[in-house]
């Protein structure tokens, strides 16, 4: 919804293509100027952290995410025994903050990824192919761009209704044209480089050619874009289950946890705010990760 | 350039058609019939058909599509399942309160971006720098719906200073400009303000650097010009950018203030999509999505006509 078209990006992510082909060390540059990047490397241990305490939820948690006791209904954060509270049904907030981060992580990845996938192909085939190929690709993502893209999602996942498939179906469909855009400029720019030319003259196929010597200068680019959108993933997505479009209660998610505890603001304001605070933290690593990225990537400074 | 325009609206047109159509082919993404909504699960067979006939469900897919733009041309969107009332009234109300509110947020969203950019540029590296770099990540990073929740309970809950629901007092979905709807304002808008000024300040800064770098301040500088002219030479060459940049996201408050809507339950298009949803009230969804979406069509013609008309360097064709 945000960082998706801003202009000069065409441009930027060709440069990067035509720098990329430049030495053989370059990824390992690039792995050197990102790990010397204190930001980066505190962003990416603060993802990896959670990423680990989501997938261990079940062993880590004190206590069953969805089990509650009715007494103990929204104790405030410090409580003996639940020190960062419980919700309106009296669950403890840390073992459901912990469990909702496998629901709210899959959520923020999954629909990049397979976009990534999907829109990494459209673009190449569009790129590479030209011709009528391109326009019939190209015009058809045109068509998505004319929707700002959480109308877009709220609206395709309103059409087919709430659950988890229905989310990631509608929030792949957003995050693919702007990725296949990008490939497709990037593809463009390097099929007219030189060394595709030699490698034709040669007498590889278009697929050698694909494989061997265009897929490796678009990955970088479209990765680091792809990347970017994450953060806008994961807002989208936990916004989808806030309005009750995503994954169904009683799954812990942090979207959902945020909706069902808006209730109790005038009861226990601070509790309502923890599955916020967890999507903010996630989001904004995620934007500074891939800040950090792009630019251990862009050689040039 | 003229034939550039020219292009340009005539490309609108189709990109206009397929939107349509993609809004109107919602109805059959939808699982099930759409109108399983009013008719009930054991209704005999003859009272579907009518139901059918009367929605004019039963006629070919491009039949249907065909009228439902042509009467959508007419600015009849078709009748609310739910309510029976003809859904333009319901929208046009709830567009002009999501407007209000999208304009308020451009307006605080742009001046903070624009001057925390230039400032961001013009003392590169410094603090002022970190910071309002800083800011503009926190601004895209910050899922909006949870900063008004935020907003909710400090200056509502807690200080108890503004109203944290509807667009008036008394739940009055008529807009004026008096104190008593200004209160009403300031929270949504402050909200959404976030995400266009985390933007525009990254676009600003960026633009503005680089033309602070180039050779022909340098020549300005050299020739003796200072402060505000330079600025003004600036601001004349960063504007085509930014004012792009502006646009889509004020196209973005429209579309996705849906989630802001709801937490304020403010009375706009957001809140209205919400509804239908939960009622699943498919002819309003679809006037929703419609309506929104050619205003953002329309926007982005608009920008593309007033860069080319500002930047005399765009020769596109």
């Amino acid at each position: 919804m945000t960082s998706m078209t801003s202009p000069g990006a065409k441009e930027n992510f060709a440069l990067a293509a035509e720098t990329a082909a430049v030495s053989r060390g370059y990824w390992t540059t690039v792995w050197t100027r990102l790990v010397r990047d204190p930001v980066s490397v505190g962003c990416a241990l603060v993802l990896l952290l959670m990423v680990l305490i989501a997938v261990f939820a079940p062993w880590l948690a004190p206590y069953d995410p969805s089990q509650g006791t009715m007494l103990k209904r929204l104790s405030p954060i410090g409580t003996e025994g639940h020190w960062l509270g419980t919700d309106e049904l009296g669950r403890d907030m840390l073992s459901r903050l912990m469990h909702g981060g496998q629901m709210s992580l899959l959520m923020g990845l999954m629909p990049v990824f397979i976009a990534f996938l999907v829109g990494t192909s459209l673009g190449l085939i569009a790129g590479f192919f030209g011709g009528w190929i391109n326009s019939l690709i190209m015009r058809t993502t045109d068509v998505f761009f004319a929707f700002p893209a959480v109308l877009l999602a709220i609206a395709i996942s309103g059409a087919l209704g709430a659950g988890f498939v229905n989310a990631i179906i509608s929030l792949t469909l957003v995050f693919i044209p702007p990725i296949a855009r990008v490939a497709e400029s990037v593809t463009t720019s390097v099929r007219n480089l030189d060394f595709v030319e030699a490698a034709r003259a040669s007498g590889a196929g278009n697929f050698t050619i694909i494989r061997v010597h265009v897929l490796g200068n678009v990955l970088g680019p479209v990765f680091i874009y792809a990347t970017s959108l994450v953060s806008v993933c994961m807002i989208l997505a936990a916004g989808l289950s806030f309005l009750g479009l995503g994954v169904r209660p009683p799954v812990p998610e942090w979207g959902l946890m945020l909706n069902t505890l808006r209730q109790s603001i005038y009861i226990q304001p601070w509790i309502s705010v923890l599955p916020g605070l967890m999507i903010f933290i996630t989001s904004l690593c995620f934007n500074l990760l891939s800040d950090g990225l792009r630019s251990a990537m862009d050689i040039k400074r | 350039m003229f034939v550039f325009i020219i292009r340009r609206f005539l490309y609108a047109i189709p990109i206009a058609l397929a939107v349509a159509a993609v809004c109107f082919s919602l109805v059959h993404l939808a699982p099930g019939d759409p109108l399983t909504a009013i008719i009930p699960a054991d209704a005999p067979a003859e009272v579907v058909i009518a139901i059918q006939q009367a929605y004019g469900m039963d006629r070919p897919l491009i039949v249907q599509f065909g009228s439902w733009i042509q009467r959508a041309l007419q600015g009849d969107l078709g009748v609310s399942v739910a309510t029976g009332r003809p859904v333009m009234g319901d929208i046009a109300l709830a567009l002009s309160n999501t407007l209000l509110l999208a304009f308020a947020a451009a307006l605080l969203g742009f001046f903070g971006g624009i001057l925390l950019g230039g400032l961001a540029a013009i003392y590169n590296g410094t603090w002022i720098d970190k910071l309002a770099t800083a800011l503009a990540i926190t601004g895209v990073s910050i899922p909006h719906y949870w900063l008004g929740l935020l907003l909710v309970i400090i200056f509502s809950v807690q200080l108890d200073w503004l109203p944290s629901m509807g667009a008036g007092p008394g739940g009055s979905s008529d807009w004026r400009l008096d104190w008593a709807h200004l209160r009403h304002l300031v929270l949504p808008a402050v909200t959404m303000c976030f995400i266009p000024m985390g933007i525009v300040t990254r676009t600003v800064r960026a633009t503005v650097s680089e033309i602070l770098n180039s050779e022909f301040v340098t020549a300005l500088y050299a020739r003796g010009l200072r402060g505000r002219r330079i600025a003004l030479h600036v601001a004349k060459n960063a504007a085509p950018t930014v004012l792009s940049v502006m646009g889509l996201q004020f196209g973005y408050l429209l579309g996705g203030s849906i989630l802001v809507e709801t937490v304020f339950s403010w009375p706009g298009t957001g809140y209205l999509l919400n509804t239908a949803i939960f009622q699943r009230d498919i002819p309003l969804l679809q006037g929703i999505i419609l309506v929104l979406a050619m205003f953002f069509v329309g926007l982005n013609l608009l920008v593309d006509v007033l860069q080319t008309l500002m930047d005399p360097r765009i020769k596109r064709g």
